[in-house]
């Protein structure tokens, strides 16, 4: 602040007038930076409208709301042809996280094998899983997609002559098809049960751990945890008197009813994301235990460790934290890729609205508009997990 | 400091220009202007399929040939005197109106059917094949009606009037069925030949024309039931009446010209006919071409060049062809059928 003393001397700081003052000078500029933004996405907005409107296409949401009138192979929740466009944008989603979400879970599993399988001692096994990734890497996804639709259609035979397991369970081109369970009296106390041996497992793990730091005495955690798991539901189901029968699957004319069916669109695109995933997983999973220093696994091998328990509790813990956010790279892009189920008809989200719902409709913005926003949301939660799981495996200094 | 500012302000400037420019190439082609567009570019822009044999289907060579390949190609010589002044934009049932709806092609002759919802959007130009849509099937199978067909798994196109067909016919006949839809024809036809449905469903000269492509064709047959209207013609976008009298009245040149019997045979000496009405279709009496924009000598080029309906449609799906269907409701209405049009005069 600038003073003047009794006898005239001005000291402090030079005053300089506010519009020459560089902090507010630059909020200044980014407040009119964004008006013009927001005044720009307005006019996009109404320029938009106007020039649908004057070509006779109707803009807005309330598409969404009228009957959609076809049918769809596979749906999560009840669906007719009666239901409206909302609906299918609802089923299509739920296919969409059904086909991505099972996919990472087999592309992890499948990616951390071969990822270790690759650093193995044996020499073939070493080989062979790089073959495997150098293949299955350098072919295109389309392609391969294509390749197990026709190989599972091809191999499988017609629903008149299907494989059948003990009567029960049957294979044919039109899919799996398993018995559907059907819930009596009583039976959401089995699930209740389930719940509670899942926690029983919970609380088992956490006193086995509390045991082992305190008398070092192991505790067989993991086939108790099974035990508990599969036992408490069981002996529930008996007490009640096995309210949960099972429904088995006729073949009536051309296909089968009853019973629950996966049918071989979603087969073939759940295994085609899974491999074609699991190959750049295994580099992921090789370049994380690669990145632990090798004298983490010296050190363990002179205290006797063998090479399975060295793997679990040192190497893979430490090279976590190198592997999560490429991993997080990889869950999205499967889940983006799933879209190239419409190739061979699997109704996901964007086969469903943003390829069907879009022809009806005509109305190529609003759906194209959510179909995006769905698809950032997805990656968003997604990349969000990740993160948090990312953060929580952090080296935390003492 | 003085250097930053002039930074800031540039960039602002851009940003702004930037936007403008956006602003501007979104602006569609609202104008009615097409006919000027296309004689200005020097050649048409065709929507058509992405190979359906008979109606638009490129050979070894890439030349494209096909019952609406030829109207293209009648439009063309109309508009130009030279048949092959079209380039040709192959579109997926699923993709095709968006083209037509931006301007990136001035008319689509992708045999559409004419159902209120598109032209509440679009206009249709008129119908050049009046179809239904029927079932194909194995013989082995051994089913001889639809209706047999009860549980079915059925293979369609996704995003056409097929499919909404294909549930009302099973709702209204109370049947089950189980129906995969895929984006384009190759894949629906490749998924039927594999098995994964019983049946096919799609307009009966579509069903001809896959069954050309199939490795049996004599080990499948087409199911005798039509189950709804599908008038098959071209279309053009809102809000252009002189290009929509082009196309609509190329389309009953054809006609016309069947009609009297002129054919490219005989349209030379058609030129020098005494009669009335043959004078005002070869454009020696009056100026109706020059009314809607092209020469007086118009319907001389299409005959010349293309031929009259007739003579197309045999060529490309009738007796003449490899598909081998039969007129039937496409004759004149002199003849038994439907194809009537207005007259030229």
């Amino acid at each position: 602040m600038r003073r003047r003393s009794a006898d005239g001397v001005i000291s402090g700081p030079p005053r300089i007038p506010f519009y020459n003052n560089p902090r507010i000078r630059g909020v200044l500029y980014q407040l009119i930076l964004l008006a013009a933004l927001i005044w720009l996405a307005y006019e996009f907005v109404i320029n938009v409208r106007a020039n649908l409107a004057a070509q006779g296409f109707s803009s807005g949401f309330g598409f969404l709301g009228n009957t959609a009138g076809f049918g769809v192979s596979q749906s999560l929740i009840a669906y007719s042809e009666s239901d409206s466009y909302g609906r299918v944008f609802v089923v299509g989603l739920l296919n969409t996280l059904l086909v991505s979400a099972i996919g990472i879970v087999f592309a992890t599993l499948l990616g951390f094998v071969i990822g270790l399988a690759r650093l193995s001692q044996n020499w073939l096994v070493a080989r062979l899983a790089g073959g495997y990734v150098e293949v299955i890497r350098n072919l295109p996804l389309l392609f391969q997609i294509l390749f197990w639709y026709l190989a599972v259609l091809g191999t499988l035979p017609l629903p008149r002559q299907s494989f059948s397991v003990f009567g029960q369970v049957f294979l044919n081109n039109r899919g799996v098809i398993v018995p559907a369970p059907l819930f009596g009296e009583g039976a959401s106390y089995v699930g209740g049960a389930c719940l509670l041996g899942i926690l029983a497992t919970i609380a088992l793990a956490r006193w086995a751990r509390h045991r082992q730091d305190l008398t070092g005495k192991q505790f067989p955690v993991f086939v108790s945890g099974i035990g508990l798991i599969i036992g408490i539901p069981f002996l529930v189901l008996a007490t009640l008197g096995f309210p949960i029968s099972f429904e088995t699957p006729q073949l009536r004319g051309f296909n089968f009813v009853g019973g629950i069916r996966l049918i071989p669109e979603f087969i073939a695109l759940l295994i085609a994301l899974s491999t074609y995933t699991a190959a750049y997983i295994a580099e992921v999973v090789r370049a994380g235990v690669q990145s632990v220093p090798h004298g983490q696994s010296e050190a363990a091998l002179g205290l006797g460790f063998k090479r399975g328990l060295l793997l679990r509790l040192i190497v893979v813990p430490q090279a976590l934290r190198v592997m999560v956010p490429l991993l997080t790279n990889q869950y999205l892009n499967l889940t983006k890729n799933s879209t190239l189920g419409v190739a061979i008809g699997y109704p996901d989200l964007f086969g469903l609205f943003a390829g069907t719902t879009l022809n009806q409709t005509h109305q190529a913005i609003e759906v194209i508009a959510i179909t995006m926003a769905v698809y950032l949301v997805i990656s968003l939660v997604t990349s969000f997990v990740m993160n948090w799981y990312n953060m929580r495996l952090r080296l935390v200094e003492r | 400091m003085f250097n930053k500012d002039k930074g800031s302000t540039m960039k602002r400037a851009i940003s702004m220009l930037g936007a403008v420019v956006v602003l501007a190439a979104i602006v569609g082609p609202a104008s009615a202007q097409t006919l000027k567009a296309v004689k200005d570019r020097g050649s048409l822009v065709c929507g058509v399929s992405q190979g359906l044999p008979g109606f638009s289907s490129p050979d070894d060579k890439g030349a494209w040939t096909g019952f609406d390949v030829d109207f293209c190609r009648a439009l063309a010589a109309a508009i130009f005197n030279d048949p092959t002044k079209v380039k040709y934009s192959p579109l997926s049932a699923r993709d095709r109106f968006e083209p037509l709806k931006s301007g990136q092609i001035d008319v689509l002759a992708r045999n559409t059917t004419w159902i209120l919802s598109r032209d509440a959007l679009f206009n249709f130009a008129g119908v050049n094949f009046y179809d239904g849509q029927g079932f194909m099937v194995r013989k082995g199978l051994k089913v001889n009606s639809a209706l047999e067909l009860n549980g079915a798994s059925v293979c369609t196109q996704a995003g056409t009037t097929t499919e909404l067909n294909l549930a009302d016919y099973f709702r209204a006949n109370s049947m089950r069925y189980e129906v995969i839809a895929f984006g384009t024809a190759d894949e629906m036809v490749k998924a039927y030949e594999a098995g994964r449905c019983d049946a096919m469903t799609t307009d009966v000269s579509q069903l001809y024309a896959e069954k050309l492509k199939l490795a049996n064709a004599n080990d499948h047959v087409i199911l005798p039931e039509i189950i709804s209207k599908e008038p098959l013609g071209p279309l053009v976008r809102h809000g252009d009446d002189q290009w929509l009298d082009v196309v609509r009245w190329t389309l009953f040149a054809m006609l016309n010209a069947e009609e009297l019997g002129i054919s490219s045979k005989n349209i030379d000496d058609a030129v020098k006919s005494n009669i009335p009405e043959i004078k005002r279709l070869v454009g020696v009496e009056g100026n109706f071409g020059e009314q809607i924009g092209l020469t007086k000598d118009w319907v001389v080029r299409i005959v010349k060049h293309v031929g009259n309906y007739g003579e197309s449609f045999e060529r490309n799906v009738g007796t003449g062809s490899k598909l081998g269907i039969s007129r039937g409701l496409n004759r004149l209405w002199t003849k038994g059928g439907i194809q009537y049009a207005p007259p030229i005069r």
